[in-house]
């Protein structure tokens, strides 16, 4: 059995003269949790849907279960669940009928359906609270909870979810977030998602594509390391000495830190600072406190390791490859082409 | 043909729980019935030679335009504006099954509205059973014919309202698409007639090619008991044609 759930070489897809999709090519182990990134119109949707076997590729290729998506779309559609975005479902019908219809349609043997729409019901906690009700009298989180019982019906080895948590309240939000958690291992999960806090917790790793290339693919430390490397740290302090300058106390320290930004003094004449080091063998955080509290010239009322947030990775990463794809050509003087 | 079976059963069910239905199934029911009570009122005010079931089902077209594009118009285009064909599309039902089973619920429910006005007749008859004492209201050949004529014919123009359904997400779209066609198939027949008449070299090809298409045509040889394969051919083949069509547009505009 192959190690890998989804494979995908160079696939590039066009819409008449826009490049949707530009080659681009990354992997998921089987059991993952992968978080698919980028902002609007990036190519996370064209990407899901080629690989479900809903649109074709202009080039590349796809596989997935070992399946090439091209040549087998109907053995690939019996490996996957799909949840579009937006989550479209059919108002008039009721959960379990629609979601028995489903079973059905997706090749769940007979007397197979009702246990296994009774088992995703229960895994999506719709089974006390909305068996019997019609899907448009539904709430938005329990419609979202419908489109996730939908995908996990038949078991299959891939549950690709666009936006899933599009538009809920925060609590529906760590409804959802507890849901996939609870998919971890049993199914490869591929979901793209605004709300990049809920991929940060959800996600063991993260694709990011923007204007149809992949920018990056790893971790979060490993994204990290590529595009926000060195330390980062907070510090509140009040220089006494008013002739003192933190950026000069720094570099006689010989720490590799520097001042990345400052807020105003607070009531009390506190100064917010932030300090980086662009290599990682900057000092810990206790020696950098230590050195601070060691200073006569200021007195310090906090001090903490600052780690990049998912969401400045990630405009780190599209804010570069924006600059590698717009990058102005040089215009060539008259007389130089003369 | 289990997917095809599924998704025939899931169709059925969205019309029966689908307000609209019932609707468009009293809708058509009153209108085909206050037509029948024309034609037996023009009959007791001026005899005629023809008999009122082929009085009645020579005005096919008149249902034909509207409930069909409302029958239809939803089933593929409804379905792409909400968004839940590509849910469908998902699943390993084969896009031909899809489309059929989109066709096969829309004529059975055609068909059950039609089969509903063959109760005119006998209501007639019971309520006036003195009105046509030689039986004539009750002739089972020209109900049979007129009856085939209906389910022969409704075949196309089923086909052609899920064709026009699956080019467009704009239900009215679909509808205005499948009004417009229907209309040249069901006129632009008879004009085509009209057109054979002229003298020339190529007159009787066209006379033969004209006749072949006129719908009229087919509904007068039905309903004198003169049952030719040739129309079920013209119907059956071209329906295929258009799911088959439809199919592909499905799988061109995913």
């Amino acid at each position: 059995m192959s190690e890998l759930s989804i494979q995908v070489s160079q696939l590039t897809r066009h819409f008449g003269s826009v490049v949707a999709v530009n080659a681009i090519s990354f992997s998921v182990k089987r059991g993952e949790i992968v978080g698919f990134l980028g902002p609007n119109g990036a190519g996370k949707s064209t990407t899901m849907r080629i690989l479900c076997g809903l649109m074709s590729a202009t080039s590349g290729q796809a596989w997935v279960a070992g399946i090439p998506v091209a040549a087998d779309p109907q053995a690939v559609k019996r490996k996957i669940g799909y949840m579009p975005e937006n989550n479209p479902l059919p108002l008039d019908m009721r959960v379990a009928e629609y979601l028995r219809f489903r079973a059905r349609i997706k090749e769940v043997p007979g007397p197979k359906v009702r246990p296994n729409v009774d088992e995703v019901m229960e895994i999506c906690d719709l089974a006390k609270t909305a068996r019997r009700k019609v899907i448009g009298t539904l709430s938005k989180g329990f419609r979202q909870r419908v489109g996730i019982a939908d995908a996990l019906l038949g078991s299959p080895e891939v549950i690709i979810m666009d936006e899933p948590t599009i538009g809920l309240d925060p609590h529906q939000i760590q409804g959802i977030r507890r849901l996939i958690d609870g998919l971890r291992g049993r199914h490869t999960v591929i979901l793209s998602s605004h709300i990049l806090p809920e991929i940060e917790r959800s996600c063991d790793r993260v694709i990011i594509i923007n204007r149809g290339h992949l920018v990056a693919t790893g971790t979060r430390s490993e994204l990290q390391q590529e595009f926000l490397p060195g330390m980062h740290f907070r510090v509140e302090l009040k220089l006494t000495d008013p002739g003192a300058d933190l950026d000069a106390l720094l570099t006689t320290a010989g720490m590799g830190l520097v001042v990345a930004e400052r807020s105003n003094a607070d009531e009390e004449g506190f100064i917010s600072y932030e300090l980086e080091s662009s290599h990682n063998n900057g000092p810990s955080g206790s020696e950098l406190l230590l050195w601070l509290t060691r200073q006569p010239a200021m007195v310090v009322r906090a001090c903490h390791k600052v780690e990049p947030t998912l969401e400045s990775i990630f405009l780190a990463a599209t804010k570069r490859s924006w600059e590698e794809t717009h990058r102005p050509q040089k215009v060539v003087p008259a007389a130089a082409i003369n | 043909m289990r997917h095809f079976i599924v998704l025939l059963r899931h169709e059925l069910r969205m019309l029966l729980i689908a307000p609209a239905t019932y609707v468009a199934a009293v809708m058509f029911l009153i209108l085909m019935g206050f037509l029948y009570w024309a034609i037996l009122r023009a009959m007791v005010e001026k005899p005629e030679d023809v008999l009122p079931s082929v009085q009645f089902f020579s005005i096919f077209w008149i249902p034909v335009f509207f409930v069909v594009p409302l029958l239809t118009m939803r089933s593929i285009a409804g379905e792409r504006a909400n968004g839940t064909l590509d849910t469908l599309l998902t699943t390993p039902a084969s896009r031909f099954a899809i489309v059929a089973s989109k066709f096969g619920a829309a004529y059975i429910f055609y068909m059950m509205l039609w089969l509903a006005t063959l109760w005119f007749p006998f209501i007639t008859d019971k309520l006036f059973p003195h009105a046509m004492p030689d039986g004539s209201l009750l002739n089972p050949a020209t109900h049979w014919g007129g009856f085939l004529f209906v389910a022969a014919s409704g075949m196309l123009f089923i086909a052609v309202g899920i064709f026009s359904s699956s080019l467009t997400r704009s239900q009215l779209v679909a509808g205005m698409i499948t009004f417009t066609v229907l209309f040249l198939i069901v006129v632009g027949g008879q004009q085509l007639g009209g057109l054979a008449r002229v003298e020339g070299e190529w007159a009787q090809w066209l006379h033969g090619a004209a006749s072949y298409l006129q719908l009229f045509q087919h509904l007068d040889d039905f309903a004198r008991g003169v049952i030719d394969s040739r129309p079920f051919v013209y119907y059956l083949s071209t329906a295929l044609l258009l799911l088959g069509l439809s199919s592909l547009v499905l799988e061109a505009k995913a």
